[in-house]
C-alpha cells in the first residue's frame, strides 16, 4: 500500500445555522488522482477550504494530517509552504498583465523590493512547457483563451512548487477538446508522482482521470470507490451522490405534438462588435415548430451564444444579412432586447450570475424583471400581484427557498436556475432559447429542469435548447442542429443521432473546433 | 418568518446612531441645539442637501455614478435666475421657469453625453464642475460692482421658496402650524396600521403588532415634535414642504413604480436588466437629466435662502448630497439605498454640523468630524454586510 499523504479526520465545520461539513474523513495517498464528487452545496469545496487554509485553523473540528504530522494552516499561505495549492473554478487570473507576470503574483522573484523580471520570465517559460504551452510568458492573459488561461493557472500552482494539487473544476469553461488535453496533462503529472484532487461535476472526465472517488453527500462523505480500472459505470456514481438510483437522466416526454413552424431564420450572418470584419455566425439557416424541442451542439467558441443573442433582439453583434419569420411572416426586430421580448422571444443566458440574474435583489423582483409591464397600471407596480406571481413560480418550479423575499445571490446555482427561468416563463414567450442550461448544477437540479423544458414543449412553445454535452442534446432534442465554427453543418433527427454521428460530423467539417 | 431582534437593530441603527448622537449634542450644547430656532435652522440649513440627494441617489442606484457638477449649477443657476429678476427685472414666474429651461437643457446634454456618448459621469460633471462656477462668477461680476446680486426686493420669490407658512412671532404657539403636525402624525400612524391589516388579510409577511405601534408611536412623536418646535419658532419654513414634496415624491417613485425599479436592476446588473427588456442607455439619460432639474429646485431654494446670488454659492454640495446618501446607506456600488435612509443620513449629518457649531468648534475640527463620519458609516456597512454572510 502506498504512503498516505494526507489525511483529514473528522473534520466538521458549522457556519451560523448550517453544519456544512459533518464529521468528515479523507485520505489520499502519494501519487493518485483523487476526485471529489457530490452535489452542489454538498461540502466539497467547503472541505477543501478547510485543507487550504481559507478557513483557518480553529474555525473548523479535526485534525489535518499531511506528510505525517498534523498540520494548522492559518492562511493560504500556510499551506501553500507545504505544497497544498488549490486552483479554483474562476480563473483568478489578472487580463491586462502577462503570463509570466501573474503566475508570480503574490510570489514574485527577485530581492526584496526589487522584482528579477530576467529569472521571473525564465522561470515562467520553464513551467509553461512543463503544461504543453508554447506561448511566451510575456504573452498577456487576455490574449489566450479560457483553455489556455486554465493551463496557466497550472503552470503558477506548478511554480509554487505544488505537490498536492487541488483542481476545483477545472474544465467546466473548457470545450472537449481542450478538457480532453487538460486530463491527459494530469495524468503525465500522476507519472512523475504528483498528487492530486479533482472536484468535477463531469463524471465521464472523473472516471477517465481518477484513480479513486470520494463521494460527499450532505456534508458527510458517503463512501470511497475505487477506480483504479478507470472503468467505473457513471450510474454507480451517480447513486453515491443523490442517494438513490436514478434510472433515466432524462425525463421522457409523453404524447409529444408537434405543431406548425413557429420561427424560422435564413442565412443569418452576425459580425463581431469590435472587429467587424470577423464573422461569428455565417449564413446560418435552421426553424423550430410549435413543441419542438431543437438542439445546438457546438463547442464553445462555435458561435451558438452569439447566434441565439442575434436572434435576441441583436443584442450581440452586427447583423449583416438574413431574414427572421416568426408564424411565417417575416419580422424585422429593432435592435432591442424589449422588442425580441415584445414578439414573444425569450433568451436565457448562459451566464445567470454575469447577465442573468441581479443578484443583489429578491427572487422575486428578478422573476418580474422581464414583464414588469404587466404588473403595472400606469407605472406603478401591484406589488401584491407581483408577490402571488413570484410564489406561483416558486411552487411552480420548487426553487428551494424560505421565502420569494431571499436575495438571489444567496441561492445555490441550480435555484438561481430556475429562478432565471422563472424570469422568461413569466414574460410568456412563444420561442425559449435556453444556452446551456444545466451548466454548473448538480444532477438532481437538472433533472428539474429537464422536466420544465418538457413542460414547456408540451405546452405548445418552441425550445431552442444550446448545449455542449452531448448526452443532454441527445436525451431532450427532437431533432439536433450541429454547429461548428460559425456554421450550422448538419441536422439530425434526434432518433438517428448518436454522439459518433455528431462527433463524426464536427471532424468531417474539417475544423475541429 | 418572523424579524429577529437584531436584524430590527440593524435595520434601524442609524435612527439609533442620530438619537444617540443628538442626545450628545444635548449634552454638549446645554440644551441649546432643542430650542425651536435650532429646528428651524436645522431644516433650512439643510433643505439644500435632502432635495440634491434625492437626485444623487438616482444616480448612484444606477452603479455607484455620480455628479459632481450640481454645485456648480447651483451657483450657475443662481446667477442667471438673479440677473433675469434683478437686473433684467423679469416676472418671478418667467425666471424660475427660464431657470428650469436651462437646467433641463443641461440634464440634457448631460444625460446625453453620458448615457448614449459613454462618457464616464465622473469626468462629464467633472467638466461642469469646473466650468460652471467660473461662467456664474462671470455672469455676477459682469452685472454687479460687488461680485453678488442681492434678490431682497424680489418677495415673491423669498416668499415661495423661503418664507414661513401660517406665520406668527417667535414663542408663540403658532396652532395651524400644530394642526398640521397633528394631522400628518394621524395620517402616518394610519398608514403603517392599514398596510399591515391589508398584508395580513392577504396572508404576507407583515411586522408584528408591537412592532407597528413602536414604530408609530416613534415616527408619530418624531413629527409632532418637531412640528410643535417649529410653531414655537414662528411657524412652518416653506422649503420644508418643497422637501417634503420631492421625498415623498422619489419615495414613491423608487418604491412603487417600473421606472424607479428599473434604477435598482440597471445597478445591480446592467446586462441583465438590458437583456431583459429594461432600457439602460435611457435610464441613465433620466438619472442626470432629473438630477439637473433638482438641482435648479435646489438653486431656487438656496437663492432665497441667502437672498443674493454669488460666487460661492453651492460649494461643496455635490460632497454634501453624497454624503448624505453614502451615510443613508445608499450603496457606493449602484443597486442598493433607500430615500428614507438618505433623509437619516443627511438628518445625522445636519444635526453633526449644527451641534458642532453652536458648541464653537473650530470650523477645520468639524470637517475632520464630517470625514471621519463618513468613512465610519461606510465601513460600519461593510462590515454588518459581511457579517450577515
Amino acid at each position: 500500500m502506498a504512503k498516505i499523504l494526507l489525511e483529514m479526520k473528522n473534520i466538521t465545520k458549522t457556519f451560523p445555522g448550517v453544519k456544512a461539513l459533518d464529521n468528515v474523513n479523507f485520505q489520499v495517498e502519494e501519487g493518485e488522482i483523487h476526485a471529489l464528487v457530490g452535489e452542489n452545496g454538498a461540502g466539497k469545496s467547503t472541505l477543501m477550504n478547510v485543507l487550504s487554509g481559507i478557513y483557518p485553523y480553529g474555525t473548523y473540528e479535526g485534525d489535518i494530517i499531511y506528510e505525517g504530522e498534523t498540520c494548522r494552516f492559518n492562511t493560504i499561505r500556510d499551506s501553500e509552504a507545504k505544497g497544498i495549492v488549490i486552483i479554483h473554478q474562476e480563473l483568478a487570473l489578472v487580463p491586462e498583465m502577462s503570463i509570466g507576470e501573474n503566475m508570480y503574483l503574490g510570489n514574485e522573484r527577485g530581492k526584496k523590493a526589487f522584482i528579477d523580471w530576467g529569472t521571473t520570465y525564465a522561470e515562467a517559460d520553464r513551467y509553461l512547457k512543463m503544461v504543453g504551452l508554447s506561448e511566451s510568458s510575456k504573452t498577456l492573459v487576455r490574449e489566450i483563451g479560457t483553455g489556455k488561461q486554465q493551463l496557466v493557472e497550472i503552470a503558477k500552482a506548478l511554480a509554487k512548487n505544488a505537490r498536492l494539487l487541488i483542481l476545483d473544476e477545472p474544465t467546466s469553461s473548457l470545450n472537449e477538446e481542450d478538457s480532453r488535453a487538460l486530463l491527459d496533462l494530469m495524468l503525465g503529472f500522476k507519472k512523475r508522482g504528483m498528487t492530486m484532487i479533482i472536484i468535477s461535476h463531469k463524471l465521464n472526465e472523473v472516471s477517465y482521470v481518477a484513480d479513486k472517488i470520494t463521494v460527499v453527500r450532505d456534508g458527510s462523505t458517503i463512501e470511497t470507490i475505487d477506480n483504479h480500472d478507470h472503468n467505473i459505470d457513471e450510474d454507480r456514481i451517480i447513486r453515491g451522490m443523490v442517494g438513490r438510483e436514478i434510472t433515466n437522466r432524462f425525463p421522457k416526454r409523453e404524447n409529444v405534438k408537434i405543431g406548425e413552424i413557429n420561427m424560422e431564420v435564413d442565412h443569418w450572418t452576425v459580425h463581431h462588435p469590435l472587429y467587424p470584419e470577423r464573422k461569428v455566425v455565417d449564413d446560418v439557416s435552421l426553424y423550430v415548430r410549435k413543441g419542438e424541442v431543437v438542439g445546438i451542439y457546438g463547442l464553445m467558441g462555435a458561435g451558438r451564444t452569439e447566434l441565439a443573442m442575434s436572434i435576441f433582439g441583436q443584442s450581440y453583434g452586427t447583423l449583416t444579412g438574413g431574414t427572421l419569420k416568426l408564424d411565417g411572416k417575416e419580422v424585422r426586430l429593432k435592435k432591442s432586447p424589449r422588442d425580441a421580448i415584445r414578439h414573444k422571444i425569450a433568451y436565457v443566458t448562459e451566464d445567470r450570475k454575469g447577465n442573468g440574474l441581479v443578484l443583489s435583489q429578491s427572487i422575486k423582483i428578478n422573476t418580474s424583471l422581464a414583464n414588469l409591464d404587466s404588473l403595472a397600471s400606469g407605472t406603478v407596480i401591484d406589488k401584491d400581484k407581483e408577490y402571488q406571481v413570484a410564489e406561483e413560480y416558486r411552487e411552480k418550479l420548487s426553487i428551494k427557498t424560505p421565502s420569494v423575499e431571499q436575495l438571489v445571490g444567496n441561492l445555490s446555482g441550480g435555484n438561481q436556475q430556475k429562478v432565471l427561468l422563472a424570469k422568461w416563463m413569466y414574460a410568456e414567450p412563444d420561442i425559449l432559447i435556453l444556452d446551456e442550461p444545466t451548466r454548473g448544477i448538480d444532477v438532481g437540479a437538472k433533472y428539474e429542469i429537464y422536466c420544465i423544458i418538457n413542460d414547456l414543449a408540451a405546452a405548445g412553445k418552441s425550445v431552442i435548447m444550446i448545449s455542449s454535452e452531448l448526452p443532454e442534446v441527445l436525451g431532450m432534442s427532437d431533432r439536433i442542429y450541429i454547429m461548428n465554427a460559425s456554421k450550422i453543418i448538419g441536422e439530425m433527427k434526434a432518433s438517428e443521432a448518436s454522439q459518433e454521428s455528431i462527433m463524426a460530423e464536427i471532424l468531417k467539417s474539417g475544423r475541429g473546433a | 418568518m418572523k424579524k429577529s431582534s437584531k436584524s430590527i437593530l440593524k435595520d434601524n441603527i442609524m435612527i439609533i446612531v442620530l438619537v444617540v448622537v443628538y442626545l450628545f449634542f444635548m449634552a454638549g450644547t446645554k440644551g441649546s441645539i432643542f430650542m425651536p430656532m435650532n429646528f428651524n435652522a436645522l431644516i433650512t440649513q439643510n433643505a439644500y442637501v435632502y432635495i440634491l440627494a434625492c437626485g444623487m441617489l438616482m444616480c448612484m442606484l444606477t452603479g455607484g455614478n455620480i455628479d459632481l457638477s450640481c454645485g456648480s449649477v447651483v451657483c450657475l443657476l443662481g446667477s442667471i435666475g438673479a440677473y433675469f429678476m434683478v437686473t433684467k427685472e423679469m416676472n418671478v414666474g418667467v425666471s424660475i421657469g427660464l431657470m428650469l429651461v436651462i437646467g433641463a437643457v443641461y440634464g440634457v446634454v448631460l444625460g446625453f453625453l453620458i448615457a448614449y456618448m459613454n462618457v464616464p459621469p465622473w469626468i462629464a460633471t467633472l467638466a461642469g464642475y469646473l466650468a460652471f462656477r467660473g461662467l456664474g462668477t462671470q455672469v455676477l461680476s459682469a452685472n454687479s460692482s460687488t461680485g453678488s446680486i442681492s434678490v431682497k426686493p424680489i418677495e415673491t420669490f423669498l416668499k415661495i421658496f423661503s418664507g414661513k407658512l401660517f406665520s406668527t412671532k417667535l414663542n408663540v404657539l403658532n396652532v395651524p402650524c400644530l394642526t398640521v403636525g397633528i394631522i400628518a402624525a394621524v395620517l402616518v400612524v394610519l398608514l403603517n396600521y392599514t398596510s399591515r391589516a391589508s398584508r395580513l388579510k392577504k396572508g404576507y409577511e407583515a411586522d408584528s403588532a408591537t412592532m407597528v405601534l413602536v414604530k408609530s408611536v416613534v415616527e408619530a412623536a418624531a413629527i409632532l415634535l418637531v412640528m410643535y418646535k417649529l410653531s414655537m419658532a414662528g411657524g412652518i419654513p416653506t422649503v420644508l414642504v418643497w422637501v417634503v414634496l420631492v421625498v415623498l415624491l422619489y419615495s414613491f417613485i423608487t418604491e412603487k413604480t417600473t421606472i424607479g425599479r428599473h434604477f435598482y436592476v440597471v445597478g445591480g446588473n446592467r446586462e441583465a436588466a438590458r437583456l431583459s427588456g429594461v432600457d439602460t442607455r435611457r435610464i441613465m439619460f433620466l438619472a442626470y437629466l432629473n438630477m439637473a432639474v433638482l438641482t435648479v429646485v435646489t438653486t431656487w431654494a438656496v437663492l432665497a435662502r441667502f437672498q443674493a446670488a454669488n460666487s460661492t454659492a453651492g460649494t461643496n454640495y455635490e460632497m454634501d448630497a453624497i454624503s448624505a446618501c453614502v451615510v443613508g446607506g445608499v450603496s457606493a456600488y449602484g443597486g442598493e439605498g433607500k430615500i428614507m435612509g438618505m433623509v437619516v443620513g443627511a438628518t445625522l449629518i445636519g444635526v453633526i454640523n449644527l451641534g458642532m457649531s453652536l458648541m464653537n468648534i473650530d470650523a477645520n475640527y468639524q470637517k475632520v468630524v464630517k470625514g471621519v463620519v463618513l468613512l465610519g458609516a461606510v465601513a460600519f456597512d461593510i462590515i454588518s454586510k459581511r457579517r450577515a454572510k
